[in-house]
């Protein structure tokens, strides 16, 4: 039996997902539901001086109409903190319809529940709102001159400001400098599946929540908070999730307004956000520019950098994406600051996009890169090379694992990067001009802060269920858990059956950060094997057992067959043992405890990215023809899943670069663009050639199956490879995103 | 969704009967955008009267050479139709460039005429627009704009004309068929789509209950010699940052016969008149097509973010009359 483990299993669910028989969580079937549909503010900013809703309730089908002077106060909001700690994780702290105030545009001032969600949305225009409105900040531009430095960002867990050695001193001493300000246009996840509540009080103190997420037991903390309630009181469920980019790892205000409406009404309550509501209620890839300073010496070895970023938050939270974090360990650099500075502005608090962080920070470092290896006049690659660092270059400990120069190398081979000729403008094909280009990828490794469990039960036939409450929003998380149970438990994935999606089962983190598979794996791993460990220890203290008294550490399982190491041909297997002692089953509880945040280690995972464009030089238009990305993300469980989600983080990426924007209008303080019609993502016509390789390094650092994480990777890095392709193809930089084609005109 | 009734008919007579009885009422056929807008209460009819049962989805030789369009024919068939790849090369094209596959097997040729712009202001019911609310103003002059218009404006809209199809069949000088209360009407396609001025709302020259029954195309040798160009962000489902319908014949290194319309850049499909008038007789070369262009885009107006469309429209039509003429003088 080979294991299942680094295999190419196909997906478990996805039998289900492809002849539509997945339950999504606007999809559970519920008796006596009702419809509610949240009413936003059109404005930006103000106050809410008078709400009509006489219409509305007298409109056909409408059982209840809630604003801020009927929904009632939540009893706490929680503070806010990403959900890869494990505790209540709300997207922003502030709650609607709390009182008349409007802070952005979106923010919910109404919720109609009806008996179809026709009949509420409809009465929901029927609301008559009057407002009291004051100026409006949407735009950086705006107000640069009130920007501020926060003393910590991203719910409290980065320092505003962080710095090593004299960076002035050394960019004023170095031999060359390359200073670059970039600008992003703000991006939003665009999944899908809509976010959606259906809230069910199944008695008065017992709720239960179907909900789209990436973390059931964040929304149940999150609801316990927001309703004065113990968790014991509440349970949310999460079959199957369409996708999240990052809209679903918080917990925004749909499925807490969705409780609260089903207590009012007294029965079930679904709600199910509109695609344009998803542009205004589960946070974004916030508006910002990052400047970078490099210095270097002649043969381009970086002395300084210098990364600052200002960006725009809401008027709850300091919340920045931390696009400093990788770049600042990306390359020797042994003197450093990074600096945010944060706008207040009328918005929504700004949340994990794809990437978050590390796809802008990234861009802008390995843009200013390539900048500085042509003003050198080195190859890129080479001026990384030179630039590696086999150490953290904040801690100065060593990597967990690293990977990073044999990815360049493979990518390298792969693309045929060594016949470039590096002058731009270099290379056309009739009306194209072609350039290619080049960038690092870092991703940290998060890890959670808690306990990770899982239960794994193993039945007396011999196969066996494993459990935790990990939901699976596309990333086949579940496919590669049957994995791990199967090889730890010594039997075929046909034998196994993972369940997830529910607070009621073994707790794990929301599945963020690229750590949701680590994670949870870990878990799984070490209540599978411990479920092993027991079955072997009974059989060898079994007086009737063939392995009565063999050592436990020379027994293995094949197949279900628990054998001596040096005999195979002796033992039996766990289906013989329990039928024999009248056992039914068998469960452990698998308690993973993550290390501590400070290993000894530097924790990334490292990639390289390659990509060659095309671009019409009379029209302007850009199209990649090619990329390659080889990363080294540790243990790979699903070659197949893992490619997969790599492939898809570089698209992403290709997005990123030429298409993706949510346009503000500043004198509406509302997205002029929320539609998947208007807001560019890639198509499959988009998508060029795109070669996904991975190298394995060995870590035993991060968790026992040495994972380092698949999720965003992929994105990072992608979006400067085309930029700097662009510049090669063409002579022209690029320093705002997207890369429209007016910009190359 | 306001609540709308709806009924299905199996004849013209009854359609536009039950349409024009009615002043809320509304013919729906593909219901690509009619639905998508009454969702956004930008289209609110209280009645819907479903003619896709109508025997008007067919394509038809007509007497003398043209070909009659069904109205309720889709756009996939259309595209696919033998009689219109190889006779009307850039209407075939102009189908298959537009919307997504999925769109063009529900959408019909009339319903693609008739939709609606896809300025932003014009479907968000909260922000002043003429073309959905008279008098409310343009918020797309000084907005986010950089998908409209910069010919065929006015202080009122500067809303692009979404279609791609239409582009073609204004270059070809289709004529549309149209059935109503007060019988039937032949109206050449460029009298179909009317420019904003002061009165953006009025897109066509329809009465209430009439139908677009078909779209002919008339016989035009030079039509099978002709393409379509178009210039967008994304390779697939996205409308035209600027895009060209082209039907040309060389003969002796002089242009014997053109045709243009430009697409994405005007508020009606845009016949390029101007620039005919240059090439007409003038030599296949790029300096002609330069001076074509540029007398086109002459009375252009950029609104802030569209500036750059000009400059696009431009070269656009000089690389689709450039492509053209190498295609002549090779064949």
């Amino acid at each position: 039996m080979s294991p299942a483990i680094g295999g190419t299993l196909n997906r478990v669910d996805g039998r289900f997902k492809v002849r539509g028989e997945s339950r999504y969580s606007a999809e559970v079937p519920v008796t006596n539901l009702a419809h509610a549909v949240i009413v936003n503010a059109k404005i930006a900013s103000g106050r809410i001086t008078a709400i009509d809703t006489s219409e509305a309730e007298r409109a056909e089908g409408v059982l209840a109409v809630l604003t801020h002077l009927n929904l009632g106060r939540v009893a706490t909001v929680p503070r806010l903190l990403p959900s890869l700690a494990g505790l209540a994780a709300p997207g922003q702290t502030f709650f609607p319809m709390q009182d008349d105030l409007v802070h952005y545009g979106g923010q919910p001032v109404a919720v109609v529940v009806a008996d179809t969600i026709e009949r509420a949305d409809h009465a929901g225009t029927l609301i008559r709102i009057e407002y009291e409105t004051t100026p409006a900040t949407t735009l950086l531009d705006q107000a640069r001159d009130r920007a501020y430095v926060p003393e910590r960002i991203f719910g409290g867990l980065l320092p505003g400001h962080s710095s090593r050695g004299d960076v002035a001193k050394a960019l004023a001493e170095a031999e060359v400098c390359v200073d670059a300000t970039y600008r992003f246009a703000p991006n939003h996840h665009n999944p899908i599946e809509p976010s959606a509540s259906t809230a069910v009080w199944e008695d008065v103190d017992r709720l239960t929540v179907y909900d789209s997420t990436q973390g059931p037991n964040a929304v149940q903390f999150t609801l316990a908070e927001l309703l004065g309630r113990p968790p014991i009181s509440i349970r949310v469920v999460s079959h199957a999730v369409g996708g999240s980019f990052g809209s679903k790892a918080m917990v925004w205000h749909h499925p807490a307004l969705a409780a609260l409406a089903a207590r009012h009404v007294g029965r079930p309550v679904r709600l199910v956000l509109s695609r344009e509501q998803m542009f205004t209620s589960c946070g974004h890839r916030e508006e910002q520019e990052q400047q970078i300073t490099l210095g270097a010496r002649a043969d381009g070895r970086i002395t300084a950098l210098r990364h600052h970023k200002l960006s725009l938050t809401s008027p709850f939270d300091d919340w920045a994406e931390p696009s400093l974090q990788s770049p600042s360990v990306a390359y020797t650099s042994p003197h450093y600051e990074g600096v945010y500075h944060l706008v207040r502005g009328n918005t929504i608090t700004p949340t994990f996009t794809r990437a978050p962080g590390e796809a802008t920070g990234m861009f802008a470092l390995e843009c200013a890169m390539d900048e500085l290896a042509e003003r050198i006049g080195i190859d890129p690659l080479e001026l990384r090379l030179r630039n590696y660092s086999a150490t953290d270059p904040e801690s100065g400990k060593p990597w967990s694992s690293s990977g990073l120069t044999e990815c360049y190398q493979r990518a390298a081979e792969l693309f045929g990067w060594r016949d470039r000729d590096p002058r731009p403008r270099s290379r056309r094909d009739g009306q194209w001009l072609i350039g290619s280009g080049m960038a690092s990828a870092l991703y940290p490794v998060t890890q959670p802060v808690n306990p990770q469990r899982s239960r794994a039960r193993l039945y007396n036939d011999g196969t066996a269920v494993i459990e935790a409450g990990v939901s699976e929003f596309g990333t086949g998380v579940f496919t590669a858990m049957t994995q791990v149970a199967a090889d730890g438990l010594g039997i075929p994935v046909e034998r196994v059956r993972f369940v997830g999606g529910s607070s009621d089962l073994p707790n794990v983190t929301a599945a963020v950060g690229s750590a949701g598979t680590s994670a949870v794996g870990s878990a799984v791993h070490l209540a599978a094997t411990q479920l092993r460990d027991e079955l072997i220890r009974r059989a060898v203290a079994d007086d009737h057992s063939p392995l009565r008294d063999a050592d436990p550490a020379n027994v293995e399982v094949h197949d279900g067959k628990m054998v001596l190491r040096d005999r195979p041909d002796v033992g039996e297997t766990y289906a013989d043992l329990m039928h024999r002692t009248f056992v039914p089953d068998v469960e452990v509880l698998g308690t993973w405890n993550p290390p501590p945040q400070d290993v000894g280690y530097g924790v990334h995972t490292f990639g390289a990215q390659l990509a060659e464009v095309a671009v019409d030089a009379d029209l302007g238009v850009v199209r990649v023809r090619r990329m390659v990305g080889v990363f080294a993300p540790g243990r790979v469980l699903n070659r197949k899943t893992a490619h997969s989600q790599l492939m898809g983080g570089m698209l992403w990426g290709l997005g990123q670069a030429l298409l993706e924007a949510t346009r503000m209008d500043p004198r509406l303080g509302r997205w002029a663009n929320a539609s998947l019609g208007d807001y560019l993502v890639p198509v499959n016509a988009d998508a060029p050639d795109v070669v996904v390789d991975t190298i394995e390094v060995h870590d035993e650092v991060v968790n026992p199956l040495g994972m380092k994480g698949v999720g965003e990777i992929g994105v990072v890095g992608a979006a400067a490879a085309i930029a700097n392709a662009v510049y090669h193809a063409t002579g022209r930089r690029q320093y705002e995103l997207p890369i429209t084609l007016e910009k190359l005109l | 969704m306001r609540p709308v009734s709806y009924s299905r008919v199996a004849d013209v007579g009854t359609a536009i009967g039950t349409v024009s009885a009615d002043p809320e009422s509304a013919f729906l056929a593909g219901g690509t955008t009619q639905v998508d807008l009454m969702r956004i209460y930008v289209e609110q009819p209280h009645r819907l009267v479903d003619i896709s049962d109508l025997p008007l989805n067919q394509v038809e030789e007509l007497p003398g050479g043209g070909l009659r369009l069904g109205g309720l024919a889709r756009m996939s068939d259309v595209a696919q139709e033998p009689a219109v790849v190889r006779r009307y090369p850039m209407v075939a094209e102009a189908l298959l460039l537009g919307a997504s596959p999925q769109l063009r097997n529900m959408a019909t040729v009339a319903g693609n005429l008739m939709q609606r712009v896809r300025c932003s202001y014009f479907r968000d019911v909260a922000a002043g627009c003429n073309k959905r609310t008279p008098g409310t103003g343009c918020s797309a002059l000084d907005g986010v704009n950089r998908g409209h218009a910069v010919l065929g404006t006015s202080d009122c809209c500067i809303a692009t004309h979404p279609s791609d199809v239409a582009v073609a069949l204004v270059a070809l000088d289709a004529v549309v068929q149209t059935e109503g209360p007060a019988g039937r009407r032949s109206i050449p396609i460029d009298d179909f789509f009317l420019l904003p001025g002061q009165t953006p709302e009025q897109e066509h020259p329809l009465t209430h209950g009439e139908l677009v029954t078909g779209i002919d195309l008339p016989p035009l040798p030079v039509a099978a010699t002709s393409r379509y160009v178009k210039i967008r962000d994304r390779e697939s489902y996205e409308f035209a940052l600027a895009s060209v319908a082209v039907a040309m014949s060389v003969a002796g290194g002089r242009i014997a016969e053109i045709r243009l319309a430009l697409g994405g850049v005007a508020t009606k499909p845009w016949r390029a008149r101007a620039a005919e008038r240059v090439l007409d007789g003038a030599p296949a070369t790029i300096e002609a097509f330069t001076r074509a262009a540029e007398a086109e885009l002459a009375p252009a107006v950029p609104h802030g973010m569209n500036a750059f469309k000009i400059e696009l429209a431009r070269r656009t039509m000089v690389r689709a009359l450039e492509e053209m003429a190498q295609r002549e003088g090779t064949a």
